[in-house]
């Protein structure tokens, strides 16, 4: 796959886009179509393909086995500490009105940190679960 | 899309296998953008065409396989499935029309979330907002079920097949 | 029953009885997930299709529509969607390490060596 000029130039290419696009989704998921998920996915596609172009230890000394294996796990413990905190500011377990100023303001920041966190967690499985399937047997 | 699962249904050779169902969910990505639902479409086709067809591929050459043989007895599920098929024709006989306005999946809950949406959740997308904030402990179940599941892989995984012989 | 949804529901009976066939019939076992996954979308589109209103809109709020196709079959199938590739993952897990136990992934020639070893 290394020695495939056009596959390289192209990916070289292409990765920075799809991360790019990957990132808009998370963030502008709340104005259009996107979200948590759909984001995750489509950053671990951008490492996946990296990956399969330049081999997995190119791919290991960009994403470390470590770093993915911490984010799998930070996605969720975020999502609880959310609403862990709408507790500890008066509310419910994730009730977001307590979170900001106005409820709708609460509402929105709470939004935010839960699709952030729901994309670190998929986008970390993904990756993690490539690694294991791609890594065995190596 | 249904020509692509006939030949699913009938090919043997996995790689085939597997190439068709990533353009049965691509093809099922399109349908669901034509039906309106922009995020689950731009979520099926993220995931069916592109992990899972991965995750195929990579079981696939693991597991060193190439052809599946045929079946034993193929006649016995075939009458399983198109019983099981005509049962659900009867089903969907009561089910109501789609695009029926007065349908109750227009009528119970969604016409509150779409006009008090904007205003409560402070975004104009209706389905993160339901999904992240009315719903939002349903979201906390998927996120940990997601999490199980690389668990799990992780578990079962983890060591290469030579160090356990 | 409009033409529409007499197609839609028609497709839909044809892909999970499809799928069915492919999980039920005696064979490969990546075969028999990926009939799995067909079944799964199939459902997809049994809860999807009532959703959308002719002439609504993708639900996502602004100011030149005002019908929008329901969000809420929306949001059951993008966790239901999640949760299937979880599985996937899992399942294809669960045969690579039949594979590398028993050396095949057609199903019956594992059922005859596990009869055979008892």
């Amino acid at each position: 796959m290394s020695d495939d000029l056009i596959l390289r130039v192209v990916t070289k290419i292409l990765i920075p886009f799809i991360v790019l696009f990957a990132l808009y989704v998370q963030f502008h998921g709340e104005y259009g179509p996107g979200g948590g998920f759909q984001a995750g996915v489509v950053a671990a596609a951008a490492f996946v393909l990296y990956g399969l172009v330049n081999g997995l230890d190119a791919l290991r000394r960009v994403a470390p086995e470590s770093v993915v294996e911490t984010m799998v796990g930070a996605g969720v413990l975020l999502y609880i500490a959310v609403g862990l905190a709408g507790i500890v500011l008066g509310g419910h377990y994730l009730d977001y009105s307590v979170l900001g100023g106005a409820p709708v303001d609460g509402q929105h920041r709470g939004i935010f940190w839960v699709e952030l966190g729901v994309g670190i967690t998929v986008s970390g499985v993904m990756l993690k679960v490539f690694y294991l399937f791609a890594g065995r047997r190596a | 899309m249904a020509l692509a699962v006939v030949a699913l249904v009938r090919t043997r050779v996995l790689f085939a296998v597997v190439v068709l169902s990533g353009v049965y969910s691509f093809l099922m990505g399109v349908v669901l953008f034509a039906l309106d639902a922009v995020d689950v479409a731009m979520t099926e086709a993220a995931v069916g065409a592109g992990v899972s067809t991965v995750l195929l591929l990579g079981a696939l050459s693991l597991c060193r396989a190439r052809e599946a043989r045929p079946a034993a007895r193929p006649w016995v599920p075939l009458v399983v499935a198109i019983g099981t098929g005509l049962l659900l024709v009867y089903g969907t006989l009561g089910l109501p029309l789609p695009s029926d306005p007065h349908a109750p999946v227009h009528t119970h809950v969604v016409p509150r979330y779409l006009e008090q949406g904007p205003a409560e959740a402070g975004i104009p997308n209706i389905v993160a907002a339901v999904l992240a904030s009315y719903r939002g402990f349903d979201t906390l179940g998927e996120v940990t079920v997601v999490f199980t599941a690389g668990i799990g892989v992780i578990a079962l995984l983890r060591r290469k097949a030579k160090e356990e012989r | 029953m409009n033409q529409f949804g007499a197609l839609s529901y028609a497709i839909t009976v044809f892909l999970m009885v499809a799928g069915l066939y492919i999980v039920i019939a005696r064979n490969n076992l990546i075969k028999t997930l990926v009939g799995l996954s067909i079944f799964q979308t199939a459902v997809y589109l049994l809860y999807i299709a009532p959703a959308k209103l002719p002439g609504g809109t993708a639900p996502v709020i602004s100011a030149e529509f005002d019908a929008y196709s329901s969000p809420l079959p929306h949001v059951l199938i993008l966790t239901a969607i999640v949760v299937g590739v979880a599985t996937m993952a899992l399942g294809l897990a669960i045969v690579v390490r039949i594979y590398e136990a028993y050396g095949t992934i057609e199903e019956d020639e594992i059922l005859n060596r596990d009869r055979e070893a008892r």
